[in-house]
């Protein structure tokens, strides 16, 4: 196999080229996130976790839900290492992760990690939630090496 | 039990305009190659482009993934007098061989007599398929993958294919002989797009597009439009070639693996698989036959990882044992003796989408036509069995096998 590759610090997209949008199944998720709350959607029936918000539980079909405070941290599950701004094309290094949400079993993000070399992520390393603003004043969750 | 439509049906014409690197196909228009593939595969079947009655498509009726198929424009196109079956398979690439089984569920409901399956794709440089996921404008749902920065499909399939690694010890070597093994078929086909031999230096050279993958890890960005035609047993018999039986046929898959690498939330071990076990047990279910009895296996490339984890899905190795089977050699194919290297089944023996061309999965169907039908230029000796596969993708994946008449 080849050499691991030197690539040097993770970087976070820039926010300002980031654009999302919402509906009324998601809208509490980013409402939580514009005050750097980490939350997922939890069903108030039975107590089961999705993401990404959806209309009813896939396990009791309840439409209730809840949008518990999560404490923020999580562990990667898988990650790539992109060298290219998707914005302008121009050498960037960043590393889209998903992670496992601490508190909220079986739900995910993916994310951008920073505080670390994109060679040194790895898998099941611990990060905990980042917050960057985005376009149109909504708020993102990245995530920091810790 | 055996599936009920088992050697009902077959398919009895292919077609196909060549083969043009991404955006060279202009000032060709997507309905003039759409239109050529179509009529080439009424000829190779011997039928008049006016006899078809039915389309079965795939990908929501795509042409690409962009544009779109319209079945009154085609019909007003080419002149067919009537259409009495118009259906499509949802999602993407993955339903291509599916769409043999939507064909064949037309013509046992005797709602049509010939059915066109097509895939044509032209990427100009605002369709190019390489960038789509990103090119997306956001919605509610991809708000939740876009922003960060996974906006090509490679970048997607890199972090499937880094878990697999880190799961069973799978490595890039691995991927690499997925490109040199099936490399190895398209020297002397005159359409591919990349027929050179390629070297394990060269490959470790290839320049790293999302670690862990290559450039040469990520399939051809190709223009073109490939159709077959699908009939009934009975009619196959008055068509020119010997027929291509659809054996078996299934699509779908289960929700663990749900939009898969669209959103990211498959549990393991369906994280790091190619999402088609569901119907890998389909077909073996439909057929009885497991994949040792396939003489070829023509699996939809668009990443090499996603071959090797296929080749567990479908059974030629054990699930965590890909990297292992994969570099013993299993996947070639031996022109010398016409059959399999080391005990195993050879894989895409047009090169695949890797190699020769990316129609969507449309050029694996028409190697398994040519390989049942005895007439492939990297013919498997006495070829019975074809294993053709769709995806993995968002749900639904397919697959097919064809047998020789």
């Amino acid at each position: 196999m080849a050499d691991k590759i030197q690539y040097g610090p993770a970087l976070l997209l820039p926010g300002d080229n980031i654009h999302i949008t919402t509906n009324p199944d998601t809208e509490p998720f980013w409402e939580a996130a514009k005050e750097h709350r980490l939350t997922a959607c939890e069903c108030a029936k039975c107590g089961h976790f999705r993401m990404p918000p959806s209309p009813y539980c896939p396990e009791c079909s309840s439409r209730d839900k809840k949008w518990p405070t999560l404490p923020g941290t999580g562990t990667v599950f898988s990650f790539a290492i992109c060298n290219k701004n998707p914005a302008n094309g121009e050498d960037y290094i960043y590393v889209p992760i998903v992670v496992d949400l601490d508190g909220a079993p079986g739900t995910r993000l993916n994310a951008n990690v920073t505080g670390c070399k994109a060679e040194d992520v790895t898998i099941g390393m611990k990060v905990t939630v980042e917050w960057t603003p985005i376009a149109d004043g909504w708020v993102l969750p990245n995530f920091r090496a810790v | 039990m055996a599936w009920a439509n088992q050697d009902k049906t077959a398919i009895v014409g292919v077609g196909a305009t060549d083969y043009y690197v991404r955006g060279k196909s202009w000032p060709r228009t997507i309905n003039d190659m759409a239109g050529e593939a179509i009529m080439n595969a009424c000829a190779d079947a011997g039928i008049s482009v006016k006899d078809v009655d039915g389309i079965a498509y795939y990908s929501t009726a795509g042409a690409g993934y962009l544009d779109k198929f319209d079945t009154a424009s085609l019909m007003e196109t080419l002149g067919m007098p009537h259409i009495s079956f118009s259906a499509t398979l949802t999602s993407g690439g993955g339903g291509c061989p599916g769409a043999i089984g939507l064909a064949t569920a037309g013509l046992m409901n005797e709602d049509c007599k010939y059915v066109i399956t097509l895939m044509a794709l032209q990427q100009l440089p605002q369709h190019r398929l390489g960038v789509v996921f990103g090119a997306t404008a956001p919605n509610p749902e991809n708000s939740f993958l876009q922003p960060s920065g996974l906006v090509g499909p490679g970048h997607l399939m890199s972090v499937l294919a880094r878990r697999h690694m880190h799961l069973y010890g799978t490595t890039q070597d691995a991927f690499g002989e997925v490109v040199m093994a099936t490399r190895a078929n398209t020297h002397n086909r005159p359409k591919a797009v990349r027929k050179e031999p390629l070297t394990k230096e060269q490959y470790d050279a290839s320049v790293m597009l999302a670690d862990p993958l290559r450039r040469l890890d990520f399939c051809l960005e190709t223009d073109g439009a490939v159709a077959v035609v699908t009939t009934t047993m009975d009619r196959a018999k008055d068509c020119r070639h010997k027929p291509a039986v659809v054996h078996a046929c299934a699509h779908g898959g289960q929700r663990e693996w749900g939009r898969a690498f669209a959103w990211m939330g498959m549990p393991d071990p369906y994280f790091s698989s190619s999402g088609h076990k569901f119907t890998a047990d389909r077909i073996w279910a439909q057929s009885g036959l497991t994949a040792k009895d396939m003489d070829v296996a023509l699996l939809y490339d668009h990443f090499s990882p996603m071959v090797l984890m296929q080749l567990e899905d479908y059974g030629f190795c054990e699930k965590g044992e890909g990297n292992d089977y994969v570099l013993s050699g299993k996947l070639r194919y031996d022109a010398a003796t016409g059959k399999g290297v080391n005990g195993g089944v050879p894989v895409n023996t047009h090169g695949g989408n890797l190699n020769e061309a990316y129609i969507i999965g449309m050029t694996h169907i028409v190697e398994g036509v040519e390989q049942v039908r005895g007439t492939a230029i990297n013919q498997v000796k006495d070829a019975e069995f074809a294993l053709v596969s769709g995806g993995p993708a968002s749900l639904p994946v397919s697959s097919l096998i064809l047998r020789s008449a």
